[in-house]
């Protein structure tokens, strides 16, 4: 039980944080609206497959942002002093528990500002919000654990992109798969499949990263 | 002697698949003609480099256990042996992809998602050559390659089934094994893999002597 009230005060320390500055927040909201009003005014109108790559991609760039503030920004020191008041496996839970709050509150503003603009819904919302909890949980999975690598690595911004991509396409592959069948109004019991598979990683990857991160940690 | 017996029954083997490959007789059958004859190149290529992959987990497993810098060493040049098949077995197949498929590149998912898959051990090597100090570099990148693995196996094995691909086996086209009907080229196939996977390891195991040799700056 010393875990959960570990994480639980980490979280809390994370939104407390978060709340003092709102740097990340505020600028990662801005962000996601700039991008979707330069896309609006680029495209003016989108349909489809088109409309839903789109969407994607804007996320994926949007989470890239949002989750490698986790521990990029961290500084040294406080890591340092993180690290010996909380164990490992209780950091990583948190804060990636931290991420998919902050990932779904993100995703849902940038949906809502781009079903506004585009003026254009998805045939079966439902399985399209459901896509869209999928994604941001996955993003914030992923996106943790390698933006601790890139962290410890030392340079940020370019390596998190370049060890992040290659592990982020199946998902994002696997997502407008699904989101696709949402747009078209196909029927739920096609996307089981998409589903299935995208728990699967998730768990596989939250799995290795709780198993991965004591090492990472140990300095 | 008794060390080396191996490498030796690799090289024939190869040799046997080569000559065998090349001279006995294959199916008739239509579109393939006598590319058939490109298995026994391209296939085992890709189980080649699945072994020198497995090999390279093992030991950045052993690494982080026991943090013998002669493990780090082995897990690396065990991913470089690794990439020269993938680089292989990715060219052996878009020379066949050329000339039944018609295009080099056939937006085959099997291919796109192997090319994903090469990527994130460039991101590996990339890594590896952003952080300078050794301990640290052997640490991070172990980790990585241990989180990269599973990422892999399900781009290889898992998302191709989901959808429809070109190759044999898969959304509906039946596997090799209904062409080879008199077992002729099971005869070749089966020698070949083993042959391939031996020298493998055996360019593994010269890469990391050389390798070793350096370190001690013997060479």
């Amino acid at each position: 039980m010393q875990l959960v009230k570990e994480v639980k005060f980490l979280i809390g320390k994370e939104l407390l944080l978060e709340w003092r500055s709102k740097y990340a927040l505020n600028g990662v909201i801005l962000y996601v609206v700039s991008t979707v009003f330069v896309c609006f005014l680029s495209f003016r109108s989108l349909k489809g497959v088109t409309w839903n790559a789109l969407f994607w991609i804007i996320m994926l760039f949007a989470s890239i942002n949002t989750v490698s503030k986790s521990f990029l920004q961290e500084s040294k020191g406080r890591q340092l002093y993180i690290y010996t008041i909380a164990s490992p496996l209780a950091l990583i839970i948190s804060k990636t528990i931290y991420n998919i709050f902050l990932m779904l509150l993100v995703t849902f503003i940038a949906l809502g500002f781009y079903l506004l603009v585009f003026d254009y819904t998805p045939q079966d919302m439902g399985l399209y919000l459901l896509a869209v909890v999928l994604g941001s949980i996955s993003f914030s999975t992923i996106f943790t654990m390698i933006s601790a690598i890139a962290s410890k690595a030392g340079n940020g911004g370019m390596l998190m992109a370049i060890l992040s991509f290659p592990v982020v396409i199946p998902v994002i592959i696997m997502l407008i798969k699904l989101s696709k069948n949402a747009v078209d109004g196909l029927d739920r019991s096609v996307s089981l499949d998409e589903i299935a598979t995208l728990v699967i990683i998730n768990v596989l990857v939250a799995v290795f990263s709780l198993l991965l991160f004591p090492y990472l940690w140990r300095d | 002697m008794y060390k080396s017996w191996w490498k030796i029954l690799g090289s024939v083997l190869v040799v046997y698949s080569t000559i065998a490959g090349f001279l006995f007789t294959v199916p008739p059958l239509p579109i393939l003609h006598q590319s058939i004859r490109n298995l026994y190149f391209h296939v085992p290529m890709w189980f080649s480099m699945i072994t020198l992959f497995s090999i390279s987990v093992y030991h950045s497993v052993k690494y982080l256990r026991t943090n013998n810098e002669e493990d780090d060493l082995k897990s690396v040049q065990s991913i470089n042996a690794g990439i020269v098949f993938g680089i292989l077995g990715l060219v052996t197949g878009s020379v066949w992809a050329r000339f039944t498929w018609g295009q080099a590149w056939s937006f085959d998912v099997k291919q796109n998602f192997a090319a994903i898959a090469m990527l994130l051990y460039f991101a590996y090597l990339v890594l590896r050559n952003a952080i300078d100090e050794e301990q640290k570099r052997a640490k991070i990148s172990a980790i990585y390659n241990i989180f990269a693995f599973p990422m892999m196996v399900v781009l290889l094995f898992v998302l191709p089934r989901l959808s429809d691909s070109l190759h044999p086996g898969n959304g509906g086209n039946p596997g090799f094994n209904a062409y080879d009907l008199d077992s002729h080229m099971r005869m070749v196939f089966y020698p070949a893999c083993a042959g391939w996977i031996m020298i493998g390891g055996w360019i593994y195991s010269i890469l990391f002597r050389v390798a070793s040799l350096e370190k001690k700056k013997l060479v």
